[in-house]
């Protein structure tokens, strides 16, 4: 295998260096290679959303982007969110608001929602809506989803 | 799916990534944002030898202005556009359509020369380059050219761009200021695809209407400048009879095929239907 690429990237804090092909996608890296499986993989064309991780802080389709292109970036995903055994407060307002049912599309919608919260900290359900369009759910039909984000804006707003 | 193999080059500057596309001769792709590319890449749509990653070419990420025009380097991300207080100032219409790509995840990834590169003909930043009379550099072995809207995009998913060549920068004239623009797009869910989408850009004085462009996104093969229904504006001026007229005769100005999206008779429909809306609130917000 000489085609082997070598990827030292940074998740949730930790170190992790692991080799691939270079046509290996991040998603599958992030899964395969360094076990971190909480990061789920729907479609593979970039329009579930499920794969969504913060990729340099920003909210990005990780099944449309190559292992490789990781090397020397910093990411972070849903196993990222708990601190000290605690839930993240967008997790907390999740499971208050019923924001999930069968949780497959939740690690992309927990990460994206933190960058749309990120950059507007006082949304409006209308921007929510647009916002969470980014990730398809099949369960909640998206109000819990809503009122959980809505819920969890002011908190995390105090906490910044 | 998994993308098939390839070989992958991730060049530092731009004379070594045009040197890597010209070794493998037309059988390369340039990696930008990867959010059309990649999707191919999975679907195996898309099977080059290799691909040519622009991602760490730093010096293809600027917004600057120079000589009237905003240039953007073709690997300023959309999210960038989003929140640029020159784009805001100069090119409203560029910033209003950023909010139409996709989603917030594409457009953090998602760069301005992949979108119009890509040439698809639902996008909207070539049917802003159309409206704007933008432009394009081209940067190839044999030197640099630049490449006007008019002559960029030449039927689905294909620009003029010789295989050996690498879009660097996109050239927009600053808008007038009191310029109104708006872009009105129809999907089936924000987000999505367009159907059908109307730029419009009016500058005004009282009721009359100095400067009318219309560009349309989803409504061809194409971008294609309405500018028949421009000059009805710009002799009629800016009331109801002269938008309702502009508006019938961008459906007979538009030549739309049919898909598993919406007949073409419905995107001629829809034409005639956004451009009425585009130009009212373009005038609403218009000064002068």
């Amino acid at each position: 295998m000489a085609d082997m690429v070598t990827v030292r990237l940074k998740v949730n804090g930790v170190e992790h260096e692991g080799r691939c092909e270079p046509r290996k996608l991040l998603v599958d890296f992030i899964r395969e290679d360094l076990g971190l499986t909480g990061t789920h993989v729907g479609c593979e064309h970039g329009i579930c959303g499920a794969c969504t991780i913060l990729f340099n802080g920003e909210a990005a389709r990780s099944c449309i982007m190559l292992a490789v292109q990781a090397e020397g970036a910093e990411l972070a995903t849903v196993e990222g969110l708990m601190r000290d055994g605690k839930l993240h407060p967008l997790q907390e307002a999740f499971r208050e608001h019923h924001g999930l049912q069968c949780g497959f599309c939740t690690p992309g919608m927990l990460m994206t929602a933190l960058d749309f919260l990120r950059t507007n900290p006082t949304p409006s359900e209308r921007e929510i809506r647009e916002g969470i369009s980014a990730v398809l759910c099949r369960c909640t039909g998206y109000q819990g989803i809503v009122n959980a984000v809505r819920a969890a804006a002011p908190v995390l707003a105090a906490g910044r | 799916m998994k993308p098939p193999k390839f070989e992958y080059h991730a060049p530092t500057s731009l004379d070594e990534a045009l040197d890597a596309l010209g070794r493998y001769g037309g059988d390369a792709k340039v990696l930008a944002g990867g959010q059309s590319l990649m999707p191919l890449l999975n679907f195996r749509l898309a099977r080059p030898a290799a691909l040519v990653d622009l991602n760490r070419i730093a010096s293809l990420a600027y917004i600057r202005e120079q000589d009237g025009q905003v240039r953007l380097g073709a690997m300023t991300r959309q999210r960038t556009i989003e929140f640029s207080p020159l784009v805001a100032q100069r090119l409203p219409l560029l910033k209003e359509a950023t909010r139409w790509v996709g989603h917030l995840p594409i457009r953090t990834r998602g760069t301005i020369g992949g979108s119009i590169a890509h040439a698809d003909p639902s996008a909207e930043y070539p049917a802003v380059l159309a409206a704007l009379e933008g432009e394009v550099v081209a940067r190839g072995a044999r030197g640099e050219r630049v490449i006007r809207a008019a002559d960029l995009f030449q039927t689905y998913l294909t620009t003029s761009l010789a295989p050996d060549e690498i879009l660097t920068e996109v050239r927009l004239p600053a808008m007038p200021a009191g310029a109104g623009y708006a872009l009105e797009e129809f999907s089936r869910r924000h987000g999505d695809f367009a159907i059908v989408g109307i730029a419009a850009v009016v500058v005004r004085a009282g009721q009359r209407c100095t400067m009318a462009r219309l560009a349309t996104a989803g409504a061809g093969p194409v971008p294609v400048r309405l500018r028949a229904a421009e000059e009805i504006l710009e002799t009629e001026g800016l009331g109801e009879a002269a938008i309702d007229a502009a508006a019938r005769r961008a459906t007979e100005l538009v030549d739309p095929d049919a898909d598993i999206h919406a007949s073409a008779d419905y995107r001629r429909h829809l034409a005639g239907v956004l451009t009425k809306r585009a130009l009212t609130r373009a005038i609403g917000v218009a000064r002068g």
